[in-house]
């Protein structure tokens, strides 16, 4: 029951952000804002995993290709395909999840504890439309780009790694990229950070949005809704691989 | 003027609000007193619309809020401005933004327009030379008045204070009374004030609701107070010794009993009167 509960008071409050803004500039100003909060804001942290991944997976594959008979090559492509399928939008949308999502929670839950949400209605805003529509579109359109530059750098990361420990030269790291490349993959990889997008703004929104209570209740929904955050993406990452990659 | 009738609020179970009407008068500052608990936000928070009464109308200048879709409502809403108890300003916005934000939100002036108009209410609450500066950086009083600038910044026809002195020095909140008492009489405004303090009631009490339990208890105005026969209202107001006191002298000295300062003083030690 209170999962059904939970879902309806969600899916209301979505339906509830989509009203005629009270006006259109302030709107594109606070989407604006949202933007470099959410994109900007989570750059740092995005580059320095997206490098690292990419480096370890290098490492990793070739450490456990032990046979003579597999060509170096395939290095390249196995860090190119786990990066674009699945470490670029899942690893980093999980902890885009807990950077971006703890930061919309808490600061809702901060707006809603202090009345600044309460103060908004009065003056006669949607706060629903003018606080969390400008979230959710600012991380639409941020999150996939930062995924696809995820893709470049992990790319990068484990060229660099193969070339500095010696496992792989530039060449037949370059070579290896182009074999059997399947553009598909990164159409599905962002679709799946779309979806993660849309749950990484969504869910903390609901959570810091209906918090009730003081300065605990603010941090235990802002942990609540990362924790929630996460079960969703890997739950949708599994469902959009079992409906988009589907050989059969 | 802010008229409601019959209004019953509960949540659950527990009935917060029971069959409670008043009428808000125009141009004086209508004062909801009561403890802790009695229903006094809630009411407030039911006038504004921030909470649905289960039963009962509310009526602002002949126009039923109540029946009000979402579109009116906001547009009433404009006419309203409210100060809260923790001020509730932006964080994230220095003062002038503060100020500044219904009128980016409701009004097509430019800058220079909406940094005068500003300035104008920064001055009449007595605040200057702190534009630039963020809530964080202000005192407790000084971010009451910045309430008051933004609650005032669109003249609007509705003023709500939900406990204006709440966390404030004795002589603070006299000032912050005084200052809602002038703005209401120069703009002619319905104030509606949620207060337990009891200098705010002696002070500000023009039309005085005193709710008890989620009832309506009592109803009048600051004199009519010192009068009272009402057992609960006086065991509210005349809480301490030093208030029940001070009644009982303003109750002789009405009797014409006390002459002079020496029977008073006479009076304070409990000594019989001459």
């Amino acid at each position: 029951m209170l999962f059904f509960n939970h879902f309806g008071r969600y899916i209301l409050m979505i339906r509830g952000m989509f009203t005629r803004p009270e006006n259109m500039r302030m709107y594109w100003k606070e989407l604006m804002h949202q933007c470099v909060e959410i994109g900007i804001g989570s750059l740092g942290i995005v580059i320095i995993i997206s490098v690292f991944m990419g480096a370890v997976s290098a490492v990793q594959t070739s450490y456990q290709l032990v046979s003579p008979l597999i060509p170096a090559t395939t290095i390249a492509q196995i860090v190119r395909d786990t990066v674009i399928l699945e470490f670029a939008p899942t690893v980093v949308c999980i902890v885009l999840a807990g950077v971006v999502g703890s930061k919309i929670a808490s600061e809702l839950g901060n707006m809603r504890v202090s009345e600044q949400i309460d103060a908004l209605e009065i003056m006669g805003i949607n706060t629903k439309s003018y606080l969390i529509m400008p979230k959710i579109a600012a991380c639409l359109l941020t999150i996939p780009m930062l995924v696809v530059l995820s893709m470049v750098l992990g790319i990068l990361g484990g060229r660099l790694a193969g070339t500095a420990t010696g496992i792989i030269s530039t060449d037949a790291y370059d070579m290896g990229l182009l074999m059997n490349f399947i553009p598909y993959n990164v159409f599905f990889a962002l679709v799946k950070a779309y979806t993660f997008a849309f749950i990484i703004s969504t869910i903390p929104s609901y959570y810091g949005y209906y918090v009730k209570g003081g300065a605990l209740e603010i941090g235990r929904s802002s942990t609540k809704s990362v924790v929630v955050a996460c079960v969703m993406i890997l739950f949708a990452d599994y469902i959009l691989a079992a409906l988009l990659l589907d050989k059969s | 003027m802010i008229e409601f009738k019959n209004i019953k609020k509960s949540f659950g179970d527990k009935v917060v609000l029971d069959d409670v009407s008043h009428i808000m008068e125009t141009g004086k500052a209508n004062l909801i007193i009561g403890q802790s608990g009695s229903g006094k936000t809630v009411l407030q928070k039911c006038l504004v619309g921030l909470f649905e009464p289960n039963s009962g109308e509310i009526i602002y200048d002949g126009h039923s809020f109540t029946d009000m879709n979402v579109d009116e409502r906001k547009e009433l809403r404009q006419q309203i401005g409210m100060l809260f108890q923790g001020s509730a300003l932006f964080d994230s916005m220095t003062v002038e933004q503060n100020i500044m934000f219904p009128l980016d939100m409701f009004t097509t002036k430019t800058f220079s327009e909406k940094l005068k108009r500003v300035n104008e209410v920064l001055e009449r609450v007595n605040l200057e030379d702190i534009n630039k500066k963020f809530p964080a950086e202000l005192s407790g009083g000084m971010k009451k008045r910045v309430g008051i600038a933004r609650a005032v910044v669109l003249n609007p026809r509705y003023l709500f204070c939900d406990e204006p002195n709440s966390g404030l020095d004795p002589q603070t909140s006299m000032v912050i009374d005084k200052l809602i008492l002038d703005i209401t009489r120069e703009f002619n405004t319905t104030t509606v004030i949620n207060t337990h303090d009891m200098n705010s009631v002696m002070e500000m009490g023009e039309n005085i609701i005193y709710l008890y339990e989620g009832k309506k208890e009592w109803t009048g105005n600051k004199k009519d107070i010192i009068f009272s026969d009402n057992k609960l209202l006086n065991e509210f107001i005349f809480a301490s010794e030093f208030l029940q006191d001070a009644k009982d002298m303003r109750m002789l000295e009405a009797r014409g009993k006390i002459s002079d300062d020496r029977d008073m003083g006479k009076m304070l030690k409990g000594d019989k009167l001459d």
